[in-house]
């Protein structure tokens, strides 16, 4: 067995006797729990436009996104770790996926692959655009680019496996107590609505209202002035 | 089709007179400045239509244009029309109706490819088709407020009218969209809208029509009390390429009815563009069909030029073919990768032609600077001439391997590489007993189906018409080269793919015969006119197309004279070939649907825009 198999799990603070070595790996929890997960993230097979040709193409033999343990590309939400947003998130398509974020277990990962997912990139202006999928899901990394090269989204797969390594099984969000509330799926209406947004939008409402209203009065109260002049003549 | 009545003018040669000798004043010559074609009084404008169709012979409804006249007062519809057995510049035909209480009959008896591109002008212009049989909105979603396509509609983050905008940065600091909205997102809503007591219309519009039973093969199915299920396929699956949308009606495993519903990647292209500068639209044609970049800014630099009368070089000319056919073949090779995933055999064939792909994208990136949107055309030729060097990505510095000289590498490429690797492509699969069992004799459709649906490119040559713009309305230098246009008879997904192969061939010699007319032209110049920031086109309208991999592709264009395009509308291949997927689809089982769709090749960035 190579010297090298527990590289990056293998930190012992104990001496280790040395016909044990090759066998033997003492490690914290945290190494373990998360070199296993780092090494195993299964995205989701789902592509919304040209940044998802990109995506197939790091997958495909050049790039061979397979050396990070990631070619295993799940269309069931329920089987995925990393959901890749992999272009223009619409108005229209943004319900389903909030819906497929929902469904995904935890613990959970958004990628927000090039411009328009991270921010609306060159059709932010347009009335059917979302501008940045992180207005609704809670985002992880973010890579540039229109598209980003596969190089640079093996990048992002890099930086996010380094995130992963970081959280600690004491800490991470998914066995607190409690339920994980779900994102809630925002409605199609006049235009695209953000749920949480209701008070929001009664304000609005109401402040529109009390505007008219005002006018009215400025109205109501030039109506009398005029009268008078009128009768003043 | 075509019935030649003896007792009219039978010369038919020249349609307006044809036309007015016919109908009267129901028919003028549109005479404004920079105008083609005719006016048609709306009141006639099925019968108009269908001279035009039955005696003057111009079978495809190739493009139906809507524009906003918001100073005249008036919505135009204009469609342009082609002969597929002659081919030509064709004939455009424009009907008005008045901006405050507009309507118009529908054309859709008339050409059944009017159908979705009625719909598409009703949801974003808001002109309502007399006779429709389905006329609901179909990039936008039921409830959406407004129609927003119409010049004095404003989305939420608007700024001004014509870019550059004046008030990016005010005082230096940039204020952005979202800043100034009350939601912090590109949203906006009626006045006095809330949520209290207010419900969404939901998807129940677009299943309306599926429910219902109907007879089928001659058998009341109500009567026999079999089940009929609606099954949504999308917009998040695996087959659907992108995020497509099918709701099909099953009886058992066969497909009575099948309606398909998109929108899901609309992204505004004619909205944005009618802002931006003529050349800044040169970018956004490249995010259309996003397999094949340059063939898209073929297709809007050839309509600009055209309207321009501007010349191109002949290198410059030369390296657009030579781009345009590599491009063909990138976008075939991805079909035959992925139709054969959609048949079943997964990622493995992919894998196969994305190697391909790869090396002719490493020529792209050298060449414009970019691997998949290379935003490399411009007005007048292209943006840099060959490089001297190409590299892989994988180039380290010093590393001589990779570095290969730019003709060599062309050389190689499609001299010996292109030519061995479709070769065995084609042993692999073309008899492959799989390939055959499951696509010959699924989805037939006839050629003058095709044709009515407006159905164009390989799909619309696999069923037997030869009709391939680069012949048929030749462009560039395509008339200098030797190539055929591979025809197959029958229609179905089988002729569909071997199409698809033989013009990959058929590429590889337009490619060949490029290569050493490039070397005789090395350092002529490769971008005659101006290098300007932007053009300006003069006053006018113009249609603009060009063969892409998937068909044709078109521009509509009109200019006020300004540096910005007054309409920008495209004409894209994939979504008017789906016009005629319900058509392909019924009666074959639930399983050949995915196949189906897969021989459509559809990019939705281009079906959506």
């Amino acid at each position: 067995m190579a010297e090298d198999q527990f590289t990056g799990l293998n930190n012992p603070d104990y001496p280790i006797p040395d016909e044990l070595k090759q066998n033997v790996a003492i490690t914290t929890l945290d190494r373990l729990y998360n070199w296993s997960r780092a090494r195993s993230v299964w995205p989701m097979m789902f592509g919304l436009a040209c940044c998802a040709i990109e995506m197939i193409v790091t997958a495909a033999a050049r790039y061979d996104q397979s050396r990070f343990g990631m070619e295993v590309f799940r269309p069931s939400p329920r089987q995925c770790d990393l959901m890749i947003v992999s272009g223009t998130v619409t108005k229209k398509m943004v319900p389903q996926i909030v819906r497929l974020y929902n469904q995904m277990p935890e613990p959970r990962y958004v990628l927000a692959m090039g411009a328009c997912a991270s921010g609306g990139g060159p059709f932010k202006e347009g009335y059917n655009v979302v501008d940045g999928i992180d207005k609704f899901v809670p985002v992880d990394v973010y890579v540039p680019g229109c598209p980003p090269t596969p190089q640079a989204l093996i990048f992002g797969f890099m930086t996010l496996h380094e995130k992963i390594e970081k959280q600690s099984v004491t800490t991470v969000p998914w066995y607190r107590r409690g339920a994980n509330e779900p994102v809630p799926v925002p409605v199609l209406g006049p235009d695209l609505i953000d749920v949480r947004h209701a008070p929001l939008l009664r304000a609005e409402a109401q402040q529109a209202a009390e505007q008219a209203q005002l006018a009215d009065d400025s109205l109501a109260y030039d109506e009398p002035s005029s009268l008078e002049e009128a009768s003043a003549d | 089709m075509t019935e030649a009545t003896p007792e009219q003018s039978t010369d038919t040669s020249d349609p307006i007179a044809y036309l007015q000798s016919k109908f009267g004043d129901v028919v003028s010559e549109d005479t404004r400045d920079g105008y083609s074609g005719i006016v048609v009084d709306p009141r006639q404008l099925v019968d108009v239509a269908q001279t035009i169709r039955d005696d003057l012979g111009f079978d495809l409804l190739s493009s139906a244009s809507y524009v906003d006249y918001l100073e005249e007062g008036f919505f135009e519809m204009v469609y342009h029309v082609y002969d597929t057995r002659v081919g030509g510049s064709g004939l455009n035909f424009k009907t008005r109706t008045d901006r405050e209480e507009p309507a118009l009959p529908s054309l859709v008896g008339v050409w059944p490819s009017a159908d979705f591109q009625e719909r598409e002008a009703w949801d974003l212009m808001g002109i309502p088709f007399i006779g429709h049989p389905n006329l609901k909105r179909i990039l936008t979603w039921e409830g959406f407020e407004g129609h927003p396509m119409r010049r004095d509609w404003q989305e939420p983050f608007y700024e001004e009218d014509a870019k550059p905008f004046g008030t990016r940065w005010p005082g230096g600091q940039v204020i952005r969209g979202e800043m100034t909205n009350p939601y912090g997102m590109n949203v906006q809503y009626p006045e006095g809208f809330t949520l209290d007591g207010w419900s969404p219309e939901g998807d129940d519009a677009i299943y309306a029509g599926l429910s219902t039973p109907e007879t089928a093969s001659g058998v009341d199915i109500q009567q026999i009390r079999t089940d009929q299920l609606v099954v949504n396929m999308g917009p998040q699956h695996p087959s659907t390429h992108g995020v497509f949308r099918m709701t099909v009606t099953i009886d058992g495993e066969t497909v009575t009815k099948l309606e398909p519903v998109m929108g899901y990647l609309h992204r505004n292209h004619e909205k944005i563009g009618e802002r931006n500068t003529w050349l800044m639209n040169m970018p956004y044609t490249d995010r259309l069909d996003y397999l094949a970049s340059m063939s898209n800014n073929f297709a809007y630099a050839i309509s600009v030029e055209q309207m321009l009368g501007q010349e191109v070089t002949e290198r410059a000319e030369l390296i657009r073919i030579l781009m345009a056919e590599l491009t063909r073949f990138v976008s075939h090779g991805w079909f035959i990768g992925f139709f054969l995933n959609d048949l079943g055999a997964f990622l493995t064939p992919s894998v196969y032609t994305i190697t391909e792909r790869d090396l002719i994208l490493d020529l792209f990136e050298a060449v414009s600077g970019s691997r998949m949107m290379c935003n490399y055309f411009r007005f007048g030729g292209v943006a840099y001439d060959l490089p001297e060097y190409i590299g892989g990505p994988a180039v380290k510095p010093g590393d001589k391997a990779r570095r290969l000289d730019t003709y060599k590498f062309l050389d190689d490429l499609i001299n010996e590489r292109m030519p061995r690797v479709l070769q065995e492509l084609r042993d692999y699969l073309i008899d492959n007993e799989i390939l055959v069992a499951r696509c010959v004799g699924v989805s037939t459709i006839s050629s003058q189906d095709a044709i009515a649906y407006g159905v164009t490119g390989p799909v619309l040559r696999a069923t037997g018409i030869p009709y391939d713009l680069r012949r048929m309305d030749p462009y560039s230098l395509y008339e200098e080269f030797d190539f055929d246009i591979p025809v197959r008879y029958n229609g179905d997904l089988y002729d569909r793919f071997v199409v698809r192969v033989e013009e990959m061939y058929q590429s590889i010699r337009i490619c060949q015969q490029v290569l050493p007319r490039l070397k005789e032209t090395e350092g002529q110049n490769y971008w005659a006119g101006k290098r300007a920031y932007t053009v300006r086109v003069p006053k006018g309208e113009h249609y603009g197309h060009a063969e892409n991999p998937k068909g044709e592709l078109g521009f509509y264009l009109v200019s006020d004279g300004g540096a910005n395009p007054y309409r920008y509308h495209i004409r894209s291949p994939s979504f008017i070939n789906l016009t005629a997927l319900e058509e392909m689809c019924k009666g074959y089982k639930v399983a050949d649907v995915v196949a189906i769709l897969g021989s459509l090749d559809i990019v939705l960035g281009e079906v959506d825009r």
